[in-house]
C-alpha cells in the first residue's frame, strides 16, 4: 500500500490515540520531571463554627508571582523517580551499607512502598496468567465437545464473569468471603477453624486476589482458545486418527502447537492487564495488605485532596517500563513473525 | 401602564417586607451550577437549596463521590465549571491555596442577615464559607449489655478496652468493640483522632516539617493497636459503612462512628431490638488529655473565585437561602446536626455539641494537612498488623510525607 | 470420517460433563446469588450474622411482610433515577461502538496491507499507548477540559472511551485483516478499485464477523468503564456504573446498597441479552481470524 494511502487510512485512528493517549503519556512524563514551586506560607488567624486558632495557609498572591515566572515548576530532573516513595536509591544504599544479612536487606527493601507494590503486582502476574492460561485451554477443549444445543447456553454462563463490571463482581465477592458470609463460613466449617478469616491474614488475602484474578480472566482466555478450535485443520486429526494416536496425541502434536500463536496472543494480553491489577484490590479492600503499582497511582490521584501528578506520572512511567520488559519476549517473537511475512 | 404598576407594587412589597436585608429566594437572573459530595444529608439540603432558587433558576447540581478530585480542576477554569462547591474544613485547603474560591463578605452582609456569626468561616478576617452543618466521630454503645455486666458509659478510651475486655472475658461477643480501621483514608483518621487527643501537634509549629514520631504518637499508635485487638481481625478490611453492618448484626456493643450515621442506624429498617438499645455517648478522652479524642468537621459553602459576579450571586443567594432556613432545620432534626438559627438539636446532636463544647479540635485545615493524612493512610498498616514497632511507622510516615511535600512544594 | 474422530468414550463424557458443571457453578454462582439477593432487605442479604438469611429472607419477612420485595427495584427506578443513566448507557455504547469499529476498520486495514516497517512500529507504540494507567490518562485530561469547557458532557467522555480503546480494537482486528487473502484485494485493485472502494465493497463484508467481535469487546468496555465515566460526566450524564457507585455512598455516610445491587441486576440483564443474541457471531468472528495473534 502506498505512502500516502495508508496515511488517510491510518489517520483518524492514529489522531485519536495520539490526542487522548500520546499526548498525556508525553505531559506526564515532563511533569514527573518536575516539581512544584515553593509554596509561601503565612500566619493567619481562622475563624469557624468551633472558634477561632492561628493557622497557616498558602499566600497565594506570593506564591502566582513565583509561578508566574516559572509555569512549569522547578525542574528536578529525575529526582522524584528516585525518592523514597519511588525507586528509593538513598534508602535502599543506605540499607546495603547498614544491613549485615541479606533477610535484613530484603526486609528493609520490600517495607518501602514502591518495592512493595512491585513484588505483590509481580506475583500477581504470574500466579494469575499461567492458570488463566491452561484453564481456558481446559474449559474450551470440554466445551467444543459438547453437543451443538448445549454450546450456546453454556458459553453464555461461562463468559459472566468477564461481563460483569468488576467494582460490583468483587463487591458481591467481597461480602461472600466474610467470615460471616456463605464462603467464608463454609471454608470455616472446611477447615474446621472457626477463626479463619480470608481477610485479615495478607496470605489468605493474597490467595483469594489471586484466585479472583483467575476467574475473572479465564473467559478471555476461553472465547479466543475456544475460537481457535474451530480452525483446527481436520486433515492431519484425521491422519493422526488413522495412525491410531491417542485423543491426548493429538492433543498434545497438532491442536496445541496449532493453538501457540493465539497463546501467545491471550499471553500477551493478560500479562498487560495483570501488570495493571487495581480493581480487585479496591472491590476486597485489600490495600492493607496488597498494593500494586496502578494502586500507588490511585492512591497518588484520588486519595489526596490534591492530585500529585508529578508523583503519579513518574509511577506510570515505571509501570509502562515493566509492561515493555515482560512483552519484550512476546514482541521480540511478533518481530520475527512479521519479517519472514515480508 | 397596567403592567408597570403591578411591577412597581410587587417591588414595593418586597422591599418592604424584607427592609434592611434582601431576600436571597426567588433567582432570576445568573446560573446556579453546584459541585457536591454525595449523600443523603446534602440530598436534603439541596432540595431546600433548589426550592429557594425557585422555578425560574437555572440550576444544576453534581453530587459526585469524586468531588474532591474534580474541584481544583473545574475550579481553575476560567469561567469554572461550577459557580459554587460545598466543601468542609478539610475540602477546603486545596481551593485555599490556590485562591479559587472568593471572599464573600459583601454578598454575606446584602443576603446574610439570617446567618448565625459562627456559621461564617473567617480565613484572614474574611468570610470565604458559610457553614451549614457539623458533625464528628463518637461513641456508640448497647445500653443492655453495658447495663447486664454493670459497666458505666466509658469516658477515656482506657475504660472503653476495660469495658471491652470485660464484655469479651465474659463470652457476650468475641470482638465487642469496632471503629473504621480499613487502611487508607479512615485508618488515616482514626491516628489523627487519637494523637490530637493525646494532645499532639502533625508539624514543627510554623513550619511544614513533620512531628508525629514522639512520645504521643507512639501512645496513640498503642492505643489504636489495643483498641484493634479487640475488633473483628477482618478490621483493617472495615469502613464506616462495614462497621455499621457489624452493629446492626449484634456483633459490637461499642464503636466510634460518625454522627451523621445517627440516621441510619437508628431507622425502622434492620433489627429492631439492637436499634431500640443504641445508645449515642461523647467521645471519650484519652491519655489523661482533657480533649475528646475526636475531630470536628463542619460542612458549608463556598463560591468560586472565576465565575461572574451574577453567577456568583445567583449561587449564593439560593445556598445561603437554604443554610439560614430554619424550617430545613426543624424539618430535618436528625438528619445531622445544623448550624442554622433557630435550629433545636435533634435527640442524636447530643455528643456533637458536647464535643463542641469541650474544646475538641476541629480536623486540621493546614494546606499540607493532607499529604500527612496521606502518609498515615498507608504507612501504619504494617505496625498494627505486627510486623514493625511504633517507631518504625512513624518515621516511615515522616519519611513517605517529606518526599510528598517536597514534591508539591512545601519543603 | 469426522464421526468416528469426534466419537467420545463414555468414560471422556462422564468427566467431562462433570468438569462442565463444577466450571458453570463457579461463573455463574455468584450472579444467581446476587439475583436472588437483590430482593430481599439489606439485613438479609448483607447479613453478618448468618449468611442463610440471604436465602431464606428472615428480615425481609420483619420489615415488609413477605419473604421477597421489590422495593429496591422500584426505589432505584424512581428515586434513584436508574432510567436516565440507562439511557446515557445506551448513547455512550453505540456511539463508542460505532466510532471505535470505523476507526479501528480503517487503521487495521492499512496495517495488515502495508509491507513497510513502519507499521510494526505503530503496532508496537500502540501497545505502549495500551500499558498507560486509565487513572493516569483520566486524571491529566480534567484541566484541559475543564479549560475548555467540554467537561461532564457525552461526547467527551465518548471520543476518551473510543481512544483509550483504540489500541485493542487495532490489535484484533489487525490479526483479522491478516487472515483474509491479500489476491482478494489485490484482484480488485487491478479492476480499477481505489483502495477505499476495495475496502469497502470486498473486504468488508467478509469482514463481518470480525468486526462483530471487536464491537462486542468495545461494547463491553463502554458498557462497563468506571474510571473514566466517573470522573468525566456530570451528575446529568451519568452512565450506570457511576450511578450504582454513587448508591454506595461515601466513607462518612453510608450509602444505599440495596439500590446498588438491584440496579446491578437491572444493568446486567440487558448486557446478557446481547451476549445471548450475539454469542454465535462472537465465536464464529473470533474462529475467523483474531485467532491468529
Amino acid at each position: 500500500m502506498p505512502h500516502r494511502t495508508f496515511f488517510w487510512f491510518i489517520l483518524p485512528t492514529a489522531l485519536a490515540m495520539i490526542l487522548f493517549i500520546g499526548l498525556p503519556i508525553v505531559s506526564s512524563f515532563f511533569q514527573s520531571l518536575h516539581i512544584e514551586n515553593e509554596q509561601v506560607l503565612m500566619e493567619v488567624e481562622n475563624c469557624d463554627p468551633f472558634g477561632c486558632t492561628t493557622n497557616v495557609r498558602v499566600d497565594v498572591e506570593a506564591t502566582e508571582k513565583i509561578e508566574a515566572e516559572n509555569p512549569l515548576g522547578r525542574f528536578n530532573g529525575f529526582g522524584t523517580y528516585i525518592d523514597r516513595n519511588h525507586l528509593a536509591f538513598d534508602e535502599i544504599r543506605e540499607a546495603w551499607d547498614n544491613t549485615s544479612t541479606v533477610g535484613e536487606f530484603k526486609d528493609i527493601v520490600l517495607n518501602l512502598p514502591f518495592y512493595k507494590a512491585l513484588l505483590f503486582t509481580l506475583t500477581f502476574c504470574f500466579a494469575v496468567t499461567p492458570p488463566v492460561i491452561v484453564l481456558g485451554f481446559i474449559v474450551a477443549l470440554s466445551v467444543n465437545t459438547l453437543a451443538k444445543k448445549l454450546k450456546g447456553f453454556i458459553v453464555f454462563g461461562t463468559i459472566l464473569p468477564m461481563i460483569v463490571t468488576p467494582l460490583i463482581g468483587s463487591l458481591v465477592l467481597f461480602w461472600m468471603i466474610d467470615s460471616q458470609g456463605i464462603i467464608g463460613a463454609s471454608i470455616q466449617i472446611l477447615f474446621d477453624d472457626p477463626n479463619l478469616s480470608l481477610k485479615a491474614s495478607s496470605n489468605l488475602t493474597w490467595i483469594t486476589l489471586i484466585i479472583y484474578g483467575i476467574w475473572h480472566n479465564t473467559p478471555f482466555a476461553f472465547v479466543v482458545f475456544y475460537a481457535a478450535l474451530q480452525t483446527v485443520p481436520q486433515d492431519p486429526l484425521e491422519a493422526a486418527f488413522i495412525d491410531g494416536a491417542s485423543r491426548f496425541e493429538r492433543v498434545r502434536f497438532i491442536v496445541i502447537p496449532h493453538l501457540y500463536p493465539v497463546a501467545t496472543f491471550i499471553m500477551l494480553i493478560c500479562l498487560m492487564d495483570n501488570f495493571r491489577v487495581f480493581e480487585p484490590i479496591i472491590g476486597f479492600s485489600a490495600e492493607g495488605v496488597a498494593q500494586s503499582l496502578s494502586w500507588m497511582i490511585y492512591q497518588d490521584l484520588r486519595n489526596e485532596n490534591k492530585m500529585l501528578f508529578g508523583s503519579a506520572g513518574a509511577t506510570s512511567m515505571l509501570t509502562i517500563l515493566g509492561i515493555a520488559f515482560l512483552l519484550t519476549p512476546v514482541l521480540i517473537r511478533t518481530w520475527k513473525e512479521f519479517k519472514t511475512e515480508r | 401602564m397596567k403592567k408597570l404598576i403591578i411591577s412597581l407594587l410587587i417591588s414595593f412589597a418586597s422591599t418592604s417586607v424584607f427592609a434592611g436585608s434582601h431576600s436571597p429566594c426567588g433567582v432570576t437572573s445568573g446560573s446556579i451550577n453546584i459541585l457536591a459530595n454525595e449523600f443523603t444529608t446534602y440530598r436534603i439540603f439541596m432540595d431546600e437549596v433548589k426550592s429557594c432558587a425557585g422555578p425560574d433558576a437555572d440550576f444544576n447540581v453534581t453530587h459526585s463521590v469524586d468531588h474532591n478530585k474534580l474541584q481544583v480542576a473545574a475550579l481553575s477554569a476560567n469561567p469554572a465549571e461550577f459557580s459554587a462547591k460545598l466543601v468542609t474544613n478539610g475540602s477546603i485547603t486545596p481551593l485555599m491555596n490556590d485562591g479559587l474560591i472568593r471572599p464573600l463578605d459583601d454578598l454575606v452582609a446584602k443576603y446574610g442577615s439570617n446567618l448565625n456569626d459562627n456559621q461564617k468561616i473567617t480565613i484572614d478576617g474574611k468570610i470565604y464559607a458559610v457553614a451549614f452543618m457539623a458533625n464528628a466521630q463518637h461513641l456508640w454503645y448497647r445500653e443492655s449489655i453495658l447495663n447486664d455486666l454493670g459497666i458505666a458509659v466509658p469516658s477515656t478510651y482506657e475504660e472503653v478496652i476495660a469495658a471491652a475486655e470485660k464484655i469479651k472475658a465474659a463470652g457476650v461477643m468475641e470482638n465487642p468493640y469496632a471503629g473504621a480501621f480499613k487502611s487508607g483514608w479512615n485508618l488515616g483518621q482514626e491516628f489523627v483522632n487519637m494523637y490530637l487527643g493525646h494532645g499532639g501537634e502533625f508539624f514543627k509549629s510554623g513550619s511544614a516539617q513533620p512531628n508525629v514520631n514522639n512520645e504521643k504518637g507512639v501512645a496513640a499508635l498503642n492505643m489504636i493497636k489495643k483498641l484493634t485487638e479487640l475488633s473483628n481481625p477482618d478490621f483493617l478490611t472495615q469502613d464506616t459503612n462495614a462497621v455499621k453492618e457489624e452493629w446492626e448484626s449484634g456483633n459490637v456493643a461499642l464503636m466510634h462512628v460518625w454522627n451523621s450515621g445517627a440516621a441510619s442506624l437508628l431507622d425502622d429498617e434492620g433489627d429492631q431490638n439492637i436499634k431500640a438499645d443504641t445508645r449515642l455517648a461523647p467521645s471519650p478522652t484519652v491519655g489523661g488529655g482533657d480533649k475528646p479524642a475526636t475531630t470536628l468537621w463542619w460542612d458549608g459553602i463556598a463560591i468560586a473565585t472565576n465565575t461572574s459576579d451574577e453567577n456568583a450571586e445567583a449561587s449564593f443567594r439560593a445556598l445561603v437561602g437554604a443554610a439560614s432556613s430554619t424550617d430545613l432545620a426543624n424539618n430535618n432534626p436528625n438528619a445531622t446536626v445544623w448550624l442554622i438559627k433557630g435550629y433545636t438539636p435533634g435527640d442524636t446532636a447530643g455528643p456533637v455539641v458536647d464535643a463542641a463544647s469541650r474544646g475538641t479540635t476541629p480536623y486540621p485545615s493546614f494546606p499540607h494537612m493532607s499529604l500527612m493524612h496521606g502518609a498515615l493512610s498507608t504507612e501504619l498498616v504494617e505496625f498494627l498488623q505486627g510486623n514493625e514497632s511504633a517507631e518504625k511507622a512513624l518515621a516511615d510516615v515522616e519519611a513517605a510525607y517529606i518526599a510528598k511535600a517536597t514534591e508539591q512544594g512545601f519543603l | 470420517m469426522n464421526q468416528t474422530i469426534n466419537k467420545y468414550s463414555k468414560q471422556i463424557i462422564i468427566v467431562n460433563s462433570i468438569f462442565i458443571l463444577f466450571w458453570l457453578t463457579i461463573s455463574i454462582f455468584p450472579f444467581i446469588w446476587t439475583l436472588w439477593g437483590s430482593f430481599k432487605v439489606k439485613a438479609d442479604f448483607f447479613s453478618r450474622a448468618d449468611w442463610t438469611y440471604a436465602l431464606s429472607g428472615f428480615n425481609t419477612l420483619i420489615e415488609t411482610g413477605a419473604t421477597t420485595t421489590i422495593k429496591a427495584y422500584l426505589e432505584s427506578w424512581t428515586e434513584g433515577e436508574f432510567g436516565r443513566a440507562t439511557m446515557n448507557t445506551m448513547i455512550v455504547t453505540v456511539s463508542v461502538v460505532s466510532i471505535s469499529l470505523f476507526l479501528g476498520t480503517l487503521g487495521a486495514y492499512a496495517l495488515s496491507r502495508s509491507t513497510f516497517k513502519y507499521t510494526f512500529y505503530i503496532l508496537i507504540i500502540a501497545l505502549v499507548f495500551r500499558a498507560m494507567p486509565h487513572i493516569t490518562l483520566v486524571s491529566g485530561y480534567l484541566f484541559p477540559f475543564f479549560q475548555l469547557n467540554i467537561w461532564g458532557i457525552l461526547p467527551t467522555t465518548i471520543i476518551v472511551l473510543v481512544a483509550i480503546n483504540q489500541p485493542f480494537t487495532l490489535w484484533l482486528l489487525y490479526s483479522f485483516f491478516k487472515t483474509v487473502p491479500k489476491e482478494l484485494d489485490e484482484s480488485a485493485l487491478i479492476d480499477g478499485c481505489s483502495y477505499f472502494q476495495a475496502f469497502r465493497y470486498i473486504i468488508m463484508p467478509v469482514m463481518w464477523p470480525g468486526v462483530v467481535t471487536a464491537g462486542l469487546f468495545s461494547m463491553m468496555l463502554a458498557y462497563n468503564d468506571f474510571t473514566v465515566t466517573a470522573l468525566l460526566l456530570n451528575q446529568h450524564n451519568y452512565t450506570m456504573v457511576p450511578k450504582i457507585n454513587a448508591y454506595l455512598g461515601t466513607v462518612e455516610y453510608g450509602g444505599n446498597y440495596m439500590w446498588a445491587v438491584s440496579s446491578v441486576v437491572s444493568a446486567t440483564a440487558p448486557l446478557f441479552m446481547i451476549i445471548w443474541f450475539f454469542q454465535r457471531q462472537l465465536i464464529s468472528g473470533l474462529t475467523a481470524g483474531a485467532v491468529k495473534g
